[in-house]
């Protein structure tokens, strides 16, 4: 065993202060000496770590960072350096199964892909295309989004596919797509090497993002620091090195935000010439937050006066500013108007589109960004409009279908919606590939409730057991990262090759296989009777260089892409054409953004009532390439606690955890690391209860119970906190998963469920 | 003059609108988004009613019940299942466009007589009911294909 760190102790590793270009330091941890190493990168978080797997005697034996890589320049994080280990666990899926009798039965690839396109067959002849649904996930890559966006809009027609970025990333999206008109980071990363301040909303990057931490920390070492400002209601290890910590009461980013903007607005300090020449909304916008004054503010949100200033202060004065926002917004009351917010920073100060200034509207994970660019999820390949025909045409062309063949007529379903159908048996056939709703959804009682009905046949493809492939009425054994060639795109645009490393275990099958095996079987078929293009790709590099022309002249050109040249390097920043030929490092330099109305991904919502704007409504607005400031005010969150809920529970991840732990739950080392929830409480709170470090309480909702271990320290009074995505594959015996209490509702524009507050009770449990 | 009859009116499709609007979200409880977004749209509605309340006392003795019998044929409680849902959105789309109208015709009349106090309530007031029928049309263009072809 080599080990050039103990990410598990030690997370982010030793400092090497700079400023100017990070520093290379290679992070390796290796079983056994491989006999050769195989390019990647870790798909674990939106960083998207250039990484090596080393391969022994057809193994992975290790990995280790990609000194050129323009993410990470060689470092890696706990969960890069040890989650591979999952490859090999022995509990992998290694057959189909079939549900005969009540029972999962080992069957034959043969039997369980006749039996699911028999399925399909019989549903789409009763009931249209519209009785079957696609739940996906953010883990697979942009090769096997492409083919399932292209199967499922193109072959049957579904206006139903969504996935889990829904609960992840949808409000990262559309925070893109409100401000500037179409999604896509406008920042590079490396704007952190020299940016003046930071501003993290909702955001516990020292947990979530272990490697791009680093190098935040590695600034805080230089001679130049950054200056931090945390908006974060838990005291976490961001907010422990932040300038000016925030921490506001559960739901109330818009009013925190909106009183930052007030006192920079007041200030002066705003850049007036670019706010003239690019964008629009801003005296609409200015009359709204004007109503919030620093009193206000404090008295809604329990911010001090003073520290809002100081925060001000940071952010209207510096002169380069990188923003960046999370789960803590995106998951909370009016995330996308929140979200806007923070677009508005940098709009009204002008700091975008150069060195020092971006925003990262994360992800969960690098793969999320590609359900949004292909079209696997509620939006259309390429950023392309549902709204607008020509758009669709130009799809219509690529895919040689007609036009009312690909499913625009109305909003595409998001994914609450498609569990609503399900619940309502219109949906009759979901097929869940690379997740785990069981444990990922709110309200985990109704979503069991729901699986299992009748009227619903369910095809669930994962690598893993899991909570939900056990309610399954199909299993199909999916190949997972290292065993599987593809692409994907981290937050700050650059997309990375993976290749295989190994083969997977048994008759495990790549996501693209499955998929285009199905669309072969289903004969999916163009419109001059040509078999769809999805059918005749024998490889994942067919798809991408089909993808290459679907993203011609969009905002994510990746035409100048290809497998070889993203092979031996590091990874590479689209857009990538012909006149940026090894990427482009910032968006919108020139000021234009993506909202002509001929170009824009979308025509708008109305950020209250989520309801979208028109064709015509937009032609009104007229923005050509201007960018819009959107105003909100505050909203009350539709749960708060009572007499009989009294406590705010929030939820949120940890260091060593990921998605419902079902690769990291599988390593030893991250397992060992944090090996179950907990709620953590304030010392108050345990005092008033009763309750002491390590004892059994039970929180409890309207929805649901579970038992956690207390943990005391670091939240306010009133707030408990409990880890999401603990379930119950590795620990039957005790409800443990947050989402048993989570409340099922959603923002009116993103569509992402509220899981950061719910109102609870909790005693304490005589074990 | 004839402008306290449309104020009659409009007074009484607001208070119409905040009602139907409530029906609706309680009825539909199981589709989160409707009940949370139709409770707000209530309370906007709500919100106009007060605002109109000054005019029906500057303008007018004599009210006007012709829309209370409109709610009583749009909406019939043995509709059920998801056809319920789309044929209860629909009537208060149609709701909506009869406040539309008399702020319309309203509004004619406050140029006319130069009242600006009822220009802004126009203002104010019209833009929000116009964002109540978007919402609306958006949910049923949402809730149409399937209900019409599936379930
Ligand atoms: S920071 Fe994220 S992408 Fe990088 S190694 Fe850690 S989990 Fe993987």
């Amino acid at each position: 065993m080599k080990e050039t760190r103990d990410s598990i102790d030690d997370i982010w590793g030793s400092r090497t202060g700079y400023e100017g270009q990070w520093p290379v330091r290679v992070d390796e941890r290796i079983e056994e000496e491989p006999d050769h190493w195989v390019q990647s990168a870790c798909v674990l978080c939106s960083n998207g770590c250039g990484m090596d797997i080393g391969v022994k005697e057809g193994r992975i034996v290790g990995v280790r960072g990609r000194a050129e890589d323009r993410v990470n320049h060689g470092r890696l994080g706990p969960k890069g350096l040890h989650s591979w280990v999952a490859n090999h666990s022995q509990d992998r899926l290694t057959k189909p199964l079939i549900r005969r009798n009540g029972k999962l039965e080992e069957a034959s690839w043969e039997e369980a892909m006749s039996l699911i396109v028999q399925k399909s067959k019989e549903l789409v002849q009763k009931h249209t295309a519209s009785s079957i649904g696609f739940y996906t996930s953010g883990q697979l890559l942009l090769e096997e989004y492409y083919a399932l966006g292209v199967l499922g809009k193109a072959g049957l027609g579904t206006p139903h596919m969504d996935g889990n970025t829904r609960l992840c990333t949808a409000t990262a999206a559309a925070a893109l797509k409100v401000s500037f008109g179409s999604d896509g980071q406008p920042g590079s990363y490396t704007d952190l090497d020299t940016t003046e301040a930071v501003l993290l909303v909702g955001h516990n990057m020292a947990s979530q993002q272990t490697v791009l931490w680093t190098r935040i920390l590695d600034r805080l070492a230089g001679p130049n620091p950054p200056h931090l400002v945390v908006i974060d209601p838990r005291l976490t290890y961001t907010a422990e090195k932040a300038t000016v910590h925030l921490a506001p009461r559960a739901g109330t980013n818009v009013p925190l935000m909106n009183g930052l903007l007030h006192l920079i607005i007041e200030a002066g300090h705003i850049n007036q010439s670019y706010i003239e020449a690019h964008t629009q909304g801003f005296e609409e916008l200015k009359k709204i937050v004007s109503k919030w004054t620093p009193e206000r503010v404090e008295q809604l949100t329990g911010v001090p006066a003073e520290k809002l200033l100081a925060a001000a202060r940071i952010l209207g004065t510096c002169r380069t500013l990188v923003s960046t926002a999370l789960q803590g917004v995106y998951q909370s009351m009016q995330a996308t108007a929140a979200a806007v917010q923070v677009n508005n920073l940098h709009l009204l100060r002008g700091l975008l589109g150069h060195p020092g200034s971006g925003i990262y509207q994360m992800n969960g994970q690098p793969t999320a960004q590609n359900t949004r660019e292909c079209g696997a999820d509620g939006d259309l390949p390429a950023f392309r409009n549902w709204g607008n025909e020509e758009h669709i045409k130009e799809l219509a062309k690529l895919w040689n279908v007609h036009p009312d063949q690909i499913p625009h007529w109305s909003p595409p379903t998001h994914a609450m919606q498609i569990w609503r159908y399900c619940e309502q048996g219109s949906i009759k056939m979901l097929w869940i590939s690379g997740t785990n709703p069981l444990v990922s959804l709110p309200e985990l009682d109704r979503v069991r409730k729901i699986i299992q009905q009748e009227s619903l046949f369910v095809v669930v493809q994962d690598a893993f057991p899991t909570e939900t492939t056990q309610y399954a009425d199909v299993v199909l054994p999916a190949a997972i990262w290292g065993e599987k060639t593809g692409t994907f795109t981290n937050v700050d645009r650059t997309v990375h090759i993976t290749h295989k490393a190994i083969d997977p275990p048994g008759e495990a099958r790549p996501d693209f296989d499955i998929f285009v095996d199905y669309a072969r079987r289903m004969d999916f078929r163009g419109q001059d009777g040509s078999p769809l293009l999805v059918c005749t790709w024998k490889t994942p590099e067919d798809a991408f260089n089909a993808w290459r022309e679907c993203t011609r002249g969009r905002p994510c050109d990746y035409t100048g892409l290809s497998y070889a040249k993203l092979t031996g390097g590091s990874g590479i920043q689209w857009p990538c054409n012909e006149q940026y030929p090894n990427g482009k490092t910032h968006l919108y330099e020139d000021g234009v953004f993506n909202t002509a109305i001929d170009y824009c991904e979308t025509y708008g919502h109305d950020l209250e009532t989520g309801a979208p704007r028109s064709h015509d409504d937009y032609k009104l607005l007229d923005p050509q390439g201007k960018a819009f400031l959107k105003g909100s005010d505050y909203e009350p969150p539709h749960e708060v606690p009572d007499e009989q809920y009294p406590l705010w529970l929030t939820t949120g991840r940890l260091v060593y955890h990921f998605h419902t732990r079902t690769k990291t739950g599988r390593s030893r080392a991250l397992n060992h690391a944090a090996p179950d929830g907990f709620v953590q409480l304030s010392a108050e709170d345990a005092a008033r209860y009763g309750i002491q470090d390590g004892d059994m309480v039970e929180v409890e909702s309207r929805r649901g119970k579970v038992q956690e271990p207390a943990r005391i320290g670091g939240t306010e009074p009133g707030l408990v906190f409990i880890p999401f995505h603990y379930g119950y594959w590795d620990k039957p015996g005790r409800p443990r998963a947050a989402n048993e209490l989570t409340i099922t509702e959603w923002d009116a524009v993103s569509k992402q469920p509220h899981y950061k507050y719910a109102a609870v009770r909790i005693r304490k449990v005589n074990a | 003059m004839n402008l306290a009859h449309y104020i009659g009116l409009l007074e009484n499709s607001e208070k119409q609108l905040t009602e139907a609007f409530e029906y609706v979200a309680n009825k539909h409880k199981d589709e989160v988004d409707i009940e949370q977004v139709c409770l707000k749209l209530s309370a906007w509605s709500r919100e106009h009613h007060g605002r109109i309340m000054p005019f029906v006392e500057k303008y007018s003795e004599d009210h006007e019940s012709e829309p209370a019998s409109l709610k009583r044929d749009l909406f019939t409680k043995k509709r059920r299942g998801s056809l319920a849902l789309l044929r209860d959105l629909h009537d208060l789309w149609l709701l909506t466009q009869e406040a539309q109208l008399c702020w319309i015709v309203i509004r004619q009349a406050a140029l006319g007589l130069r009242d600006e106090d009822l220009k802004s309530c126009y203002q104010f007031c019209n833009t929000r009911t116009k964002r109540q029928a978007e919402w609306l049309l958006g949910r049923i263009k949402q809730a149409a294909p399937q209900t019409l072809l599936v379930a």
